[in-house]
């Protein structure tokens, strides 16, 4: 791991590979603290068939933190959040949520609580309407139409489109809807992939807005994968992994 | 009654059948002769082993015999089934407690109802084709549950990051496999007496039955494969399906 100072890019080398990945310093670990990390990710890795996928991880999240998640393509990034969303259990290290590993709560309280919102969605059922519902179903709850059409108008989608049959939905669409299927019920710990990479300039700030709206509301944390530097560039913490290793 | 009987001479001579079929091999030279012969020896050899064992049986008259070879008529049937069940672990436990349950129930409904006395020359051949026919379904919803679990991995995972409990995020696929394992048999019963007159019915025809007495038990196993294929394929898909996760509630393929 290399470190710089405070809000400053900093270089960092592999001897290995000579790779070179521009990342930034952050404030030290919270785990150095007295205080328990709303995450802790501590020493995670994660291979396939003898493939790397993911060299040794750790870092922390803190309540109503938003972290941006960076690194060249094959470097592990959707990979780590599908391990922090118990939809991967990893070779080594471990995950835990306000210092309960994962495997201490059932699978399905845990990605109510740490959810992982996929790049490329695939919508589910026949309608949007299904889509948005069934967060409320899982609960056993039954949303009023009004709510979810509110929820549409959040990232500028027509009341209308609730009843709309999810074939003729745009990709862009199609990534705000899996969205919003995720901030129904905002869980404590939000994952996200690379979820505006559909959507132009207008939608992107969008879709930020919201999240930041929702993490004020709701005391959520976000970490966001982006391979968009601008979007990165905006003074919240970056977390850079390496195709060999991670480093804050 | 009219007792159908088969000289062995008139088996002989119907033997020029597989050789029609060896010449029709050889003319368009598909490359099929070792198989052919190869499969007509082996249906002489296990015919004739399984006549001999079933007059045996039909002599005897054990009910604890005849159970015995229910129970070794479903099992080779789970065997069977097993081979479709690729990433389906412990699949032939799976496969035998759906079609043993199934072919149970079934036998017992029809014991009960008085459709069926149970003696070894009825309970036999009954279960032989209630549990020939549920091993097919079977396997069927495997090959369907493995496919749809292929394919629809992601929106499984979406499911399941939202917090969906397995059983909920494969719900809509195991309804569809069990629906398209069960349409053959559907189908075979549409159709039935219009396509083909079905094995039972034309047996007793064959015995000398009046066709409007044959057609009642040609009804019954209508009903009887219905029942037992759908019994199985609900209960193969239902046990199945968990063997796509592991403890963590995560995709194991």
């Amino acid at each position: 791991m290399t470190m710089g100072r405070p809000g400053r890019p900093v270089l960092l080398f592999r001897s290995a590979s000579f790779r070179v990945m521009i990342g930034r310093k952050i404030e030290k670990e919270a785990c150095m603290s007295m205080e328990i990390p709303l995450l802790a990710v501590r020493d995670v890795s994660y291979s396939l068939a003898g493939k790397t996928l993911l060299a040794p991880v750790s870092f922390t999240l803190q309540q109503h933190e938003f972290v941006w998640l960076t690194g060249p393509s094959g470097s592990g990034k959707t990979t780590l959040l599908k391990i922090i969303a118990s939809l991967l259990s990893p070779d080594s290290g471990s995950v835990a949520l306000r210092g309960e590993e994962v495997g201490t709560l059932s699978p399905e309280r845990w990605r109510q609580q740490v959810s992982y919102c996929f790049q490329t969605p695939q919508l589910f059922g026949a309608t949007v309407c299904d889509n948005l519902a069934f967060p409320w179903q899982l609960r056993q709850q039954q949303p009023e139409k009004r709510a979810l059409q509110h929820s549409l108008a959040q990232l500028d989608l027509a009341p209308e489109m609730l009843e709309q049959p999810i074939a003729g939905l745009s990709g862009g669409e199609r990534q705000r809807v899996a969205l919003l299927r995720h901030l129904q019920f905002p869980p404590a710990v939000l994952l996200l992939d690379e979820v505006t990479s559909a959507l132009d300039t207008e939608n992107k700030a969008r879709v930020k807005q919201l999240i930041q709206q929702t993490m004020a509301q709701h005391a959520m944390s976000v970490l966001w994968i982006s391979h968009d530097g601008q979007e990165t560039g905006d003074g919240a913490r970056v977390i850079t992994l390496t195709r060999m290793e991670a480093a804050q | 009654m009219n007792h159908p009987a088969i000289s062995n001479t008139s088996l002989a001579l119907a033997f020029m059948l597989v050789l029609v079929a060896l010449l029709v091999s050889q003319k368009e030279k598909l490359g099929l002769h070792k198989d052919i012969l190869w499969s007509v020896a082996r249906a002489i050899i296990q015919l004739t082993i399984v006549g001999y064992v079933l007059h045996y049986l039909f002599d005897f008259n054990n009910r604890w015999l005849t159970l015995l070879m229910v129970l070794f008529i479903c099992v080779n049937a789970a065997l069977n089934a097993r081979k479709r069940s690729k990433r389906i672990g412990k699949a032939f436990l799976i496969s035998l407690s759906a079609i043993g349950f199934g072919t149970g129930l079934t036998l017992t409904i029809l014991v009960l109802s008085g459709a069926l006395a149970f003696v070894p020359m009825q309970v036999i051949p009954v279960s032989g084709m209630i549990a020939g026919n549920a091993m097919v379904a079977v396997g069927l919803c495997y090959t369907q549950l493995n496919q749809r679990f292929a394919d629809n991995r992601q929106q499984i995972e979406e499911m399941l990051s939202l917090g969906a409990s397995v059983k909920r995020a494969s719900a809509q696929l195991v309804r569809e496999s069990i629906r398209a394992a069960m349409i053959p048999t559907v189908d075979a019963a549409k159709t039935v007496g219009l396509v083909s007159l079905p094995g039972m019915m034309s047996g007793l025809i064959f015995a000398g039955i009046d066709p409007v007495q044959a057609i009642k038990y040609q009804i019954m196993v209508t009903f009887m494969l219905l029942g037992t294929a759908a019994i199985s394929t609900i209960i193969a898909a239902w046990l199945g399906y968990r063997r796509f996760y592991n403890a963590q509630a995560q995709l194991t393929f």
